[in-house]
């Protein structure tokens, strides 16, 4: 067959976002033949399409930059000003607009098709595509028409205008929202709700639909589009209307560039829409010759993208020079005091560790950069009993002691090389439940909570094997201590680690099943039937258990038992814990004792109704998956706002608590304010892996914050806001006497908020860490009407108000 | 241990687990504070005889006088210290209890001080600032333990703006429901979309009084012409429904705005006569040594 043959390059490479474009430069300062292909008519789309003077985080920064291209922390026009500029001086060979539609071939011998028609020949091929993938259009009549517009680069751009939206996925949701501040925003929907978009969204839509900032344009269907700013629609009465706009924006999506990878032969490991292709340490993939770097293998921080294109280039030449992480894990080696280089210490992991025995060099050497290396000596605590858990402890070499019973220290659990711990306190998201300490020289690594989070929703080995270990050290540790392994063995086998959404039913009043449940994470409230009335009995966090009392009874369930937030749980089996009671005396006494305590308090709550509506209200609040959370006694209140100034003054100027806002019960007032939950909300999709947990328990977020808003979008109590950091300000004499500057806590003010300039970042409530005296909010309080209570602290106030 | 134990590590109260009053603060320990500095300025003006000669003068009066000059400063202090937020000397509310009893505990040692010597002079002058000063304090007391639990009863867990919200809501309504009434109806009723009294001056915040208000000169409106509406009584009887739930509205609002002004008036005296007297005492002062 004749090849119809452009070129002959030793690397295509495909997409120039930052991996691409620095491949290419890099190739180009080499002087390797090489060809860059981009479909848009610019190079860089992604940050082409970041919002006009965006300021882009220069993050990890502790990573060195290892590229030609230059990138430091600036604004997204500087970013391309300077990246346009290097085109021309490098000699890059880039051809803008065109779009690789197929790759065949094997190493030394590809060919790529273009969107022309036409092929190129390449010795390897590098794929730098990213996971954006190709807009989606409008399939009606009219979709390339002036006013019609397929994605928002500035919001505020737009004033006054009388704008439509096409799309009800996050995307659309949030164009609307943000052009509705200025302008007159409908959103058309073909169904009623908003089934595609996340729950922060689409509480933020329906508020606006409810207060009239936008019209929602429910079960209709766009037909056309016409000249003069017409956009027809059906309507679900088959009447159709056709409204008149100055601007359509339609957001339907994008199609993910997965399905051309795989047509290039490239296999994904899973079904997940979040799984990546895997590659090689050298970023190659199973096919040789054909690589993939950036966002697309993974790694969607600009920072990251840069450093691979050049790496990959240097592999394709065949020089193995090591990673740019090469010298900070070394540097952790060294700090620990361990002579070891980096690469024995990979091999040690992935040959000690049988929990990561699943991932590859590349996965391992990505976790090590957010791990420690610690060298305890005989005797040094690895940590205490109490603290906030952030981390899994693995044993590289050595061995360690858990001091289960806090009464009696000398008594130990020795752990060896290959084990883990710390699981529990990582899964529950509350304190560390024993203190560890080292019994002879021990080489650990500290794997931090977020990094441990993306390993075990990406590689379900890690997950099946923290939960067989944590299954029999939870029921050890919360309900049988001094119970010897070989008799729980029945318990442990026949139970199941079962999740629950927040008011999932663990347990339903009259049902006749009677397993035990252990709780593990999250917390649960058990309530029973009064007269068709639901009432609350009891709130248990985690490290209780529940339902022992139809299995000791042998009666129907006496109540129903509801998770308060997200919570896991042990299920046993009731054959096997009854076996357990049986072979051991003291356990059932225990367990009979408890239950027996456990029916008093309930007949206690029986008679005091309003306690017990006092936990159902703090459980909607959220105060069931709080760590800490702010409490107003509005008895006490004089509504001064101190606290809020409090909370600006030592904040950049910015409150991060609304103290009106938010619900009262009787006179208890849960303000709008940082719950610090177990298992934050907010942590759960931070690009940068800004958003940290305290050792003392604080969920804060560091200087990294790129200022994306998906934080803000994912807290469910609306404590996360986006803010611009302000001028600084003359001190408080000087505002008292001489009337200089802001006053405390006036730059709040929108007038005080205007002056702001600067990028925005994610700010909210870090408990004031860092500052002696503890939150300022509470220290302010003039009244004692603010206090900051942990769930232990609840239960106090439960008792109290129910007293 | 939990989070707060790293502040009571430190000697600092700041993490109580439960609400307390400024009042009943640390089990009253500025009240007993209080007692014992009363009791020990009873004891010296009983004790040492003769007592200030003259006028308060003598080490007894010198005594009494220097403690209560301190603590008029140190009184006047609290107004730093309340605006200072990043410092590690406490809870306000410590502060303010003991604002509180020392302040009325000063009361009894100035009045001691004066040895009962009053007259037409800066001396006197200074006193009664002091006794004013004391005594808008005390009136803060009162409100700060009576109007927060009235506030948050009277608001039935809305906020201001969901009340406004609630208002333009009901406005909107009134346009529609009154169409069919007579023009003079709708022109009552249009006044009383297009003003809502809220707020205004301090006597109006104050008593909470609005004899203008144009809801309740509409409903007035709307009783007077409540005979002879047959064909159009369903309007009549819908507007007068929206008209009581917006004065009820107001009613709730201007109550808001009236407690809120109660907490906050008195400071209106108290901290400029505080300034008055620090010029008092210290003209005061000066009188006594250097004239």
């Amino acid at each position: 067959m004749d090849r119809p043959l452009a070129a002959e390059f030793k690397v295509a490479i495909v997409g120039s976002g930052p991996a691409g474009l620095s491949a290419a430069a890099h190739a180009a300062k080499l002087g390797v033949s090489h060809v860059l292909f981009e479909r848009t008519p610019h190079i860089n789309d992604t940050i082409f399409k970041y919002q006009k003077r965006k300021h882009v985080m220069a993050t990890p920064e502790v990573l060195p930059l290892r590229s030609d291209l230059d990138f430091k922390e600036e604004s997204r026009e500087e970013i391309i000003e300077s990246w346009t500029a290097a085109v021309e001086t490098d000699k890059i060979n880039l051809r803008l607009g065109v779009e690789v539609t197929a790759i065949k071939g094997q190493k030394g011998d590809f060919t790529l098709t273009l969107s022309s028609g036409e092929a190129v020949a390449a010795e390897n091929v590098v794929m730098a595509i990213g996971v954006q993938g190709n807009l989606n259009r409008l399939r009606i009549p009219g979709n390339d028409l002036p006013f019609v517009q397929y994605q928002l680069d500035d919001p505020d751009e737009y004033k006054g205008e009388e704008i439509v939206v096409i799309g009800t996925g996050d995307a659309g949701l949030e164009n609307a929202l943000a052009l509705a501040v200025n302008n007159n925003v409908s959103i058309v929907n073909r169904v009623a709700d908003f089934p595609r978009a996340k729950a922060g969204n689409i509480a933020l839509i329906e508020a606006a639909i409810k207060r009239g900032d936008i019209q929602h344009l429910a079960n209709c269907e766009p037909k056309g589009l016409e000249d003069g700013g017409f956009l027809v629609l059906d309507t679900a009465d088959g009447a159709g209307v056709r409204l008149k706009c100055d601007r359509v924006i339609a957001r339907i999506g994008a199609l993910p560039p997965r399905r051309f990878v795989e047509s290039c032969g490239i296999v994904f490991p899973n079904d997940s829409p979040t799984a990546y292709p895997a590659v090689s340490e050298t970023y190659e993939s199973q096919i040789p010759g054909l690589y993939i770097v950036g966002a697309l293998a993974g790694y969607p921080l600009i920072k990251h993208c840069l450093n691979q294109g050049y790496e990959v280039v240097e592999y394709i030449q065949g020089n193995k020079i090591p990673p740019a992480d090469e010298p900070l894990i070394q540097a952790k080696l060294d700090d620990a005091g361990v002579k070891m280089n980096v690469n024995e210490l990979v091999a040690a992991v992935r040959e000690r560790l049988p929990l990561f025995a699943a991932l590859t060099t590349l996965q391992v050497r990505e976790f090590l950069i957010h791990s420690n290396i610690h060298y305890p000596k005989s005797g040094e605590v690895v940590f205490k009993r109490g603290e906030f858990a952030n981390s899994l402890y693995n044993i590289l070499g050595g061995e360690v002691g858990i001091q289960v019973d806090p009464d009696n220290p000398d008594e130990m659990v020795r752990l060896r090389r290959g084990d883990f711990f710390g699981e529990m306190a990582l899964i529950s998201g509350r304190r560390r439940t024993s203190t560890v300490i080292a019994t002879t020289q021990a080489l650990l690594l500290e794997i931090d909570r977020n990094t441990m989070v993306k390993l075990v929703r990406s590689e379900p080995t890690i997950k099946a094997g923290i939960d067989k270990a944590a299954v029999i050290r939870e029921i050890k540790t919360f309900l049988a201590p001094q119970v010897e392994d070989n008799l729980l063995r029945d318990v442990v086998e026949s139970s199941a680690v079962v999740e629950f959404r927040p008011n999932e039913k663990l347990i339903e009043e009259d049902a006749t099943d009677d397993s035990v449940y252990l709780i593990r994470k999250g917390s649960v409230t058990v309530s029973m039937n009064c007269g068709g009335k639901d009432v609350v009995l009891a709130y248990v966090p985690a490290g209780n258990y529940v339902g022992e009392m139809a299995l000791i009874t042998h009666r129907n369930r006496a109540a129903t038992v509801t998770a308060a937030s997200a919570t896991e749980a042990i299920r046993m089996d009731s054959a096997a814990f009854r076996g357990l009671l049986e072979k051991d005396p003291a356990l059932r006494r225990k367990v009979e004792a408890k239950l027996e305590q456990r029916m008093m308090d309930r007949n206690l709550m029986q008679r005091n109704a309003e306690a017990g509506d006092l936990i159902k209200f703090l459980v909607r609040e959220g105060c069931g998956e709080a760590t800490d959370v702010l409490l107003i006694d509005e008895s006490l209140c004089v509504r001064c706002d101190n606290c809020e100034k409090a909370c600006a003054e030592t904040h950049h100027g910015v409150s991060r608590l609304n103290r009106e806002a938010g619900p009262t019960f009787e006179m208890l007032h849960v303000p709008t304010s940082c719950r610090h939950c177990e298992d934050p909300h907010c942590m759960q999709d931070c690009p940068p892996d800004a958003i940290h947990r305290a050792p003392n328990g604080e969920v804060f977020i560091s200087d990294q914050c790129i200022g994306c808003g998906n934080c803000e979008r994912n807290c469910p109590y609306g404590v996360i806001q986006m803010a611009a950091v302000p001028e600084k300000k003359p001190g408080l004499l000087s505002w008292m006497f001489f009337g200089r500057g802001p006053g405390p806590g006036e730059d709040k003010s929108p007038a005080g908020l205007a002056r702001r300039t600067g990028g925005k970042h994610a700010v909210k409530c870090d408990m004031c860490k860092g500052i002696d005296g503890g939150p300022a909010c509470v220290r302010a309080c003039p009244t004692g009407a603010a206090i900051r209570v942990d769930p232990a602290g609840f239960i106090d106030v439960m008792r109290h108000a129910g007293a | 241990m939990s989070v707060s134990d790293r502040f009571t590590a430190a000697g600092l109260d700041i993490r109580p687990t439960r609400h307390e009053s400024f009042l009943a603060y640390n089990r009253f320990r500025f009240l007993r504070w209080a007692t014992v500095l009363v009791l020990l300025s009873i004891a010296l003006y009983l004790g040492v005889r003769p007592y200030g000669q003259p006028y308060g003068g003598g080490w007894a009066g010198y005594t009494l006088g220097t403690v209560g000059a301190l603590l008029i400063l140190w009184l006047t202090w609290f107004g730093y210290r309340k605006r200072t937020y990043n410092s590690n000397s406490g809870r306000l509310a410590a502060r303010l209890s003991a604002h509180v009893y020392l302040g009325l505990a000063l009361f009894f040692v100035a009045t001691l001080h004066t040895g009962f010597h009053f007259g037409w002079n800066i001396h006197t002058f200074a006193y009664a600032l002091m006794c004013i000063v004391i005594a808008s304090g005390i009136f803060g007391i009162f409100a700060y333990a009576h109007y927060p639990r009235q506030m948050t009863e009277n608001r039935e867990s809305m906020t201001t703006a969901q009340m406004l919200g609630r208002i333009a809501g009901i406005d909107d309504e009134l346009r529609n429901v009154v169409m069919p009434l007579d023009d003079t109806t709708v022109a009552a009723i249009e006044r009383c979309i297009e003003t809502n009294e809220i707020g205004g001056s301090a006597w109006r915040q104050l008593s909470g009084r609005y004899p203008r208000c144009t809801t309740a000169a509409a409903i007035a409106h709307m009783e007077a012409i409540a005979e002879g509406h047959t064909i159009v009584q369903e309007a009549w009887r819908q507007t007068l429904v929206k008209l009581s739930e917006k004065a009820a509205l107001l009613a709730r609002i201007r109550r808001d705005i009236r407690f809120k002004a109660m907490m906050e008036a008195w400071l209106f005296l108290h901290i400029p006569l505080t300034f008055a007297l620090l010029a008092a005492l210290t003209a005061h002062i000066i009188a006594i040594f250097f004239m």
